[in-house]
């Protein structure tokens, strides 16, 4: 396999003050791949995806993107004009809370056709056909196109982030818990929706999740971290049947089985 | 098709005071295509920890294990995860003893799915996958329906029809016919038969003497782990 990456983080170093958040990271992330990051809180999962995206920038160490014509670019070494219009368009970040990403005083086909318009887009109608698209790929019914998200429920909130996230058909999305703090039903819904979706548009993903199910689920690869270093990585099946590094095992071993 | 040598495997569990339990040693495992042979030896001799390593399940600790993958010999011990996800995708096809799925995702879906992510377009492969489950008399009626509800033997049936519909050239059987009827496990021996017939090279764990006497050209006898010293 010699594929060239689509993102790249090489020694990743971060602390802050005393704590020490990444250690020595390196991280490899392929087209269409779906990576998850898991580990319990505090090991440094979000500060990673943070670092990855460029919203963090670490104390040493490098993480490099490829432009889909080959050009490399040093993530933290981007213009900031650069790295907004990069997250606008070939980037998506799905938040824990979607609140964080979408405006609560626009409506919900505003919210999507909004990063269209970011990226360009101009002529009304189209723009709002291709939110109506985009709402019914993630099962929010037409008629609800001019509600405001305050009238959403979680499920349907989380749901309508991801369609204005996916809507520029982005390269990359990084997922921060996009499951978390959901009904187990809700979450199944959506697990179903994020793995058709990104399996059909073949983006790839770095997804953190404390939640050992969802990675089984969605993600080919597997990064276990603890105390901010990669403690164990591989394929996803392989690490949560046959867990080597005791902090692993631990983890597994942990997991209620319904 | 298939080619282990020196196949050893060990679980070290941390959370028991880092205890080390040998499960392989040495294992020297042949397999052609179009013959299908039976892993056989008492509970315990370690015939799932063998199968599983050879999917790549589990990580082999040491040996190697060719798999014949785009005509070239890949070895599933040492390859990285994106080659071994290949190797799946194009080669080496797995029947658990359990169905893992997602949920709300119908049984035809689940079993089309191989076809769908290989690029076959969506009502072809949805055909190939009615016809399978029919054949493994799952009526169409249950086609459009999750199997997290289905029983165990219907559960067993999907998840036949999914390792079956990818055309695998090697395929891993844990006992296929476990939970199924003297009816069900008939149409299995057959879509068994069917393959080895196309050339496929088969590894199959199967205690039912009856089906094992009829698909097994051959049986690789396991015995308990005994340290060489």
């Amino acid at each position: 396999m010699t594929e060239p990456t689509l993102l790249s983080g090489r020694g990743l170093n971060l602390k802050f003050g005393s704590i020490t958040a990444l250690s020595d990271v390196d991280v490899d992330l392929w087209p269409g791949e779906m990576l998850a990051i898991v580990g319990e809180s505090g090991s440094g999962k979000t500060t990673l995806l943070n670092v990855l995206s460029g919203r963090l920038v670490p104390d040493n160490g490098v993480v490099w993107y490829r432009e889909p014509d080959d050009r490399l670019h040093d993530v933290h070494a981007m213009p900031a004009p650069v790295l907004r219009t990069l997250h606008r368009s070939d980037w998506g970040f799905v938040h824990q809370d979607p609140r964080q990403n979408l405006r609560m005083t626009v409506s919900a086909g505003g919210n999507v056709g909004e990063r269209l318009m970011a990226r360009g887009a101009r002529h009304y109608g189209d723009i709002r056909a291709t939110a109506l698209g985009w709402l019914e790929q993630v099962e929010i019914d037409a008629n609800r196109i001019d509600d405001l998200p305050r009238t959403f429920s979680g499920g349907m909130l989380q749901r309508l982030q991801i369609a204005r996230t996916l809507v520029t058909h982005p390269r990359l999305v990084f997922m921060d818990e996009p499951t978390g703090g959901l009904d187990v039903s809700v979450q199944a819904r959506l697990l179903d929706l994020i793995r058709s979706l990104v399996t059909r548009l073949r983006i790839a993903v770095v997804l953190v999740t404390h939640d050992i199910a969802v990675a089984r689920l969605l993600a080919h690869r597997i990064a276990v971290m603890q105390r901010g270093r990669i403690v164990e990585t591989g394929l996803t099946d392989q690490v949560l049947d046959d867990p080597r590094h005791p902090y692993t095992q631990l983890l597994v071993s942990s997991v209620l089985s319904a | 098709m298939l080619q282990t040598r020196a196949l050893t495997k060990s679980f070290t569990l941390h959370l028991r005071g880092g205890l080390r339990m040998p499960v392989l040693s040495g294992v020297d495992l042949d397999v052609r295509a179009g013959e299908c042979v039976v892993l056989s030896g008492p509970s315990g001799t370690g015939k799932s920890t063998l199968m599983r390593s050879l999917y790549g399940n589990y990580r082999a600790e040491s040996g190697s294990i060719l798999v014949r993958h785009a005509g070239e010999m890949v070895d599933i011990a040492a390859a990285d995860p994106r080659t071994i996800l290949a190797v799946r995708h194009e080669t080496l096809g797995y029947v658990s003893q359990f169905l893992r799925v997602v949920p709300r995702v119908p049984a035809l879906d689940v079993v089309a799915e191989v076809l769908l992510t290989r690029g076959i377009d969506q009502d072809t492969a949805r055909e190939t996958a009615r016809s399978l489950l029919l054949r493994l008399n799952i009526p169409s009626r249950l086609h459009a329906i999750p199997p997290a509800t289905f029983s165990g033997g219907e559960q067993q049936r999907v998840n036949l029809a999914r390792g079956f519909i990818a055309n695998h050239p090697i395929l891993l059987l844990d006992e296929p016919t476990a939970s199924l009827d003297a009816e069900n496990r008939a149409v299995v021996v057959q879509m068994v038969r069917d393959a080895k017939a196309k050339g496929t090279a088969i590894v199959a764990i199967c205690h039912d003497a009856d089906v094992r006497d009829v698909i097994a050209d051959r049986l690789f006898t396991m015995s308990p782990y005994q340290d060489a010293a």
